[in-house]
């Protein structure tokens, strides 16, 4: 039973990751390589739009995960890379959207909601606040009064 | 006044609960295109159907075209092939661009299935599928007498699609000049 266990930790231990990116499409320098799984990393794939390009099986995704490196090892910069996606598929294919007017509500708008909420909770607080300061009533301070010896008749 | 602030939070929640009626019903699968109001880029297709030459992108001007992205192996395809030659038999010019597979794919699936285009081409790589911005099929590209792209149906064209969408802006592209 424990060596079946060792075995098995051996195993998961050993196991790398599965990788959509096939070793045939990785460029051979390991600095152009490493610059496109970053880059791919940020890329929606359009087939299964929640993945990147670099964890999708999509073949759509092997095409554009290759695409990406026949630019970058033709000298492309970063941002030139991408643009050339962006020309085809649009600012979809970006999985963080750039900050333009029309993302101004998705970027702003959380905090817009944010600061709406603390204001309310300000407005809210303030007036308990206030509540909470106005002197009892005489009856009130009876009471307390009552209490108290009640209290310490005990 | 403090009547008015109160309300304020139920009257923010149904306008979020509007945007949520919209947005979650929307195909995110149906994405905007790029070439809208462009011409198509350059491209030149290999040939698709034995013997005949592909086409390129420049022969697509003059007239209203359909340009319809395809391939043997896609299932809405199938269901969208009965109203491309329908579309054919009404006088509409069709161009066919066989995307992501071997040309012989494709032409066996016109052999076998009917033929609606008047040009047909292989785009085996699928470079120019992606140059179009193409992420599935089918796919169907409106180009009008300049070759400008008016408009992209994602999925297929069904009889809705093309009366309802289509079928008036062919109406308005063959009145252009």
């Amino acid at each position: 039973m424990r060596r079946l266990a060792l075995i098995g930790a051996a195993a998961l231990a050993l196991a790398g990751p599965a990788l959509a990116v096939t070793p045939d499409e990785q460029l051979k320098d390991p600095a152009q390589e490493a610059r496109a799984r970053a880059l791919s990393q940020e890329l929606r794939c359009l087939v299964c739009q929640n993945q990147s390009i670099d964890d999708s099986a999509a073949p759509l995704a092997h095409d554009l995960r290759v695409i990406l490196r026949e630019r970058i090892a033709a000298g492309d910069s970063d941002k030139q890379a991408v643009d050339y996606l962006v020309a085809r598929y649009g600012d979809f294919v970006l999985l963080k959207p750039p900050f333009q007017p029309d993302t101004w509500a998705l970027w702003l708008g959380p905090l817009a909601v944010l600061m709406l909420g603390g204001a309310g909770v300000a407005v809210y607080m303030r007036g308990r606040a206030a509540r909470a300061d106005s002197p009892l009533s005489v009856a009130d301070e009876a009471e307390a009064a009552r209490l108290l010896a009640a209290d310490k008749g005990d | 006044m403090r009547r008015a602030l109160a309300l304020l939070p139920v009257g923010l929640f149904v306008l979020v609960l509007l945007g949520f009626m919209v947005g979650l019903r929307r195909d995110p699968s149906i994405l905007p295109s790029m070439l809208i109001g462009k011409p198509l880029p350059a491209f030149a297709l290999a040939p698709l159907r034995p013997g005949e030459p592909g086409f390129a992108a420049a022969d697509l001007s003059g007239e209203p075209v359909l340009l319809n992205v395809f391939a043997s192996w896609c299932g809405p395809c199938k269901e969208e092939h009965p109203v491309l030659l329908q579309l054919k038999s009404q006088g509409v010019k069709i161009v066919g661009l066989d995307w992501k597979e071997d040309p012989s794919a494709g032409a066996r699936w016109l052999a076998d299935n009917g033929d609606p285009y008047v040009q047909a081409g292989n785009d085996a790589s699928g470079r120019t599928g992606i140059d179009l911005g193409v992420s599935g099929v089918p796919e169907t590209f409106v180009l009008d007498r300049k070759g400008r792209v008016r408009y992209r149906q994602v999925g297929a064209i069904t009889p809705e699609v093309w009366s309802q969408t289509i079928a008036p802006l062919m109406a308005k592209l063959q009145a252009e000049s």
